[in-house]
């Protein structure tokens, strides 16, 4: 069940009194649930995940200069455009709490009606990337330009990226619920969407300050 | 996790302490949470989009502000949408974020360093051709 069982289940299979008194050792009063538990296991994968993407942004800030006499972001970036994802992403993460809520709740109007609004914003802003990305390639400022370019695409790629595959995870969880209803171990997976989808929002805090708006200014 | 002790009949069934699902009060409160994240991370959105377009403030401090402005932003996000917070049942939660941002820190600031260093001591290109 949800919390692990003090004692019982850790043993080594022999029985109780082989053990001899030296296997006191579960005997906190409130062992943690596995909610928690399982919440800490993913966080440490998203924590890695933003070691990856800082990996990423160091390459960035050091190649943003080397543009190879081609097109800087003071000439690429539409800043209003970026205004638009950020505020896509923002509702998002927003209404993509609204569903953590309403899963916990078993409140099938919050949780579906907060997925979808975040599917239909998650989805908005990937359109508007694409769309500046392909903008970029048609106008000669493809990855292989600059290494700029390169750092460029690589970073805001990689969060587009995650951005994607959180979008069908999404829709693997409205599935989900749908289909075996709020069960514990689906609600866990619930939470670990809503995880990862709020630490994608973190790293796009990141990506527009750095990227786009001290590009912009550069 | 699909081990069949986590299966749990939608109705008639007991729930594992703190996770029956949450009442009014509890709704109320994660709400306002998230209402209260969502402000604070469009004011200063607000606040970071205007100063990069603004000619009002010395424009060399931009750069700092718009650094300061997005880490005051990742803050309100891991305490109002992520739930990292002080309580007690969170500690190894923010011993991992504590670790995972010394790494961060490190990879950052050291190839930013390092890279630095090697541009400076590089032969400068035009002296080289000439």
């Amino acid at each position: 069940m949800t919390a692990f069982q003090a004692g019982a289940g850790y043993g080594d299979g022999r029985p109780e009194e082989a053990r001899g008194p030296a296997v006191t050792v579960f005997d906190h009063a409130d062992p943690a649930s596995k909610r928690i538990i399982v919440g800490y296991g993913f966080w440490i994968f998203l924590l890695s995940d933003i070691v990856m993407f800082s990996a990423f942004f160091a390459t960035y800030a050091v190649l943003s200069g080397e543009t190879a006499g081609g097109p800087s972001g003071k000439d690429l970036f539409n800043l209003q455009n970026v205004a638009i994802e950020t505020v896509c992403l923002l509702l998002s993460s927003f209404t993509c709490g609204l569903a953590a809520i309403g899963a916990r709740a078993h409140n099938g109007l919050m949780y579906y009606g907060g997925m979808a609004a975040t599917c239909v914003l998650g989805l908005g802003f990937l359109a508007i990337e694409i769309h500046e990305f392909v903008g970029m390639i048609d106008q000669g400022a493809g990855p292989t330009r600059s290494a700029f370019l390169s750092a460029f695409f690589t970073l805001v790629g990689c969060h587009g990226l995650h951005v994607t595959l959180g979008t069908l995870w999404l829709l693997t969880m409205v599935a989900q619920v749908f289909a075996k209803g709020y069960r514990a171990d689906i609600l866990r997976r619930v939470l670990c969407f809503a995880l990862f989808w709020h630490t994608l929002d973190i790293i796009w805090v990141a990506i527009f300050t750095v990227v786009y708006l001290l590009g912009a200014g550069r | 996790m699909s081990s069949t002790d986590d299966y749990q009949p939608l109705r008639g069934a007991d729930h594992a302490p703190g996770d029956e699902p949450a009442h009014g009060r509890e709704i109320a409160e994660g709400l306002l949470g998230y209402l209260i994240g969502l402000g604070l991370a469009i004011l200063l959105t607000a606040v970071s989009f205007f100063i990069a377009g603004t000619f009002l403030v010395w424009r060399p401090s931009v750069p700092v502000a718009l650094v300061v402005l997005a880490i005051a932003q990742i803050g309100v996000h891991l305490v109002f949408f992520l739930h990292i917070t002080t309580g007690p049942d969170n500690v190894n939660n923010v011993l991992a974020l504590a670790f995972g941002v010394l790494i961060v820190m490190l990879v950052m600031v050291g190839s930013l360093w390092i890279m630095y260093n090697l541009n400076q001591n590089m032969t400068p290109m035009h002296m080289q051709m000439g």
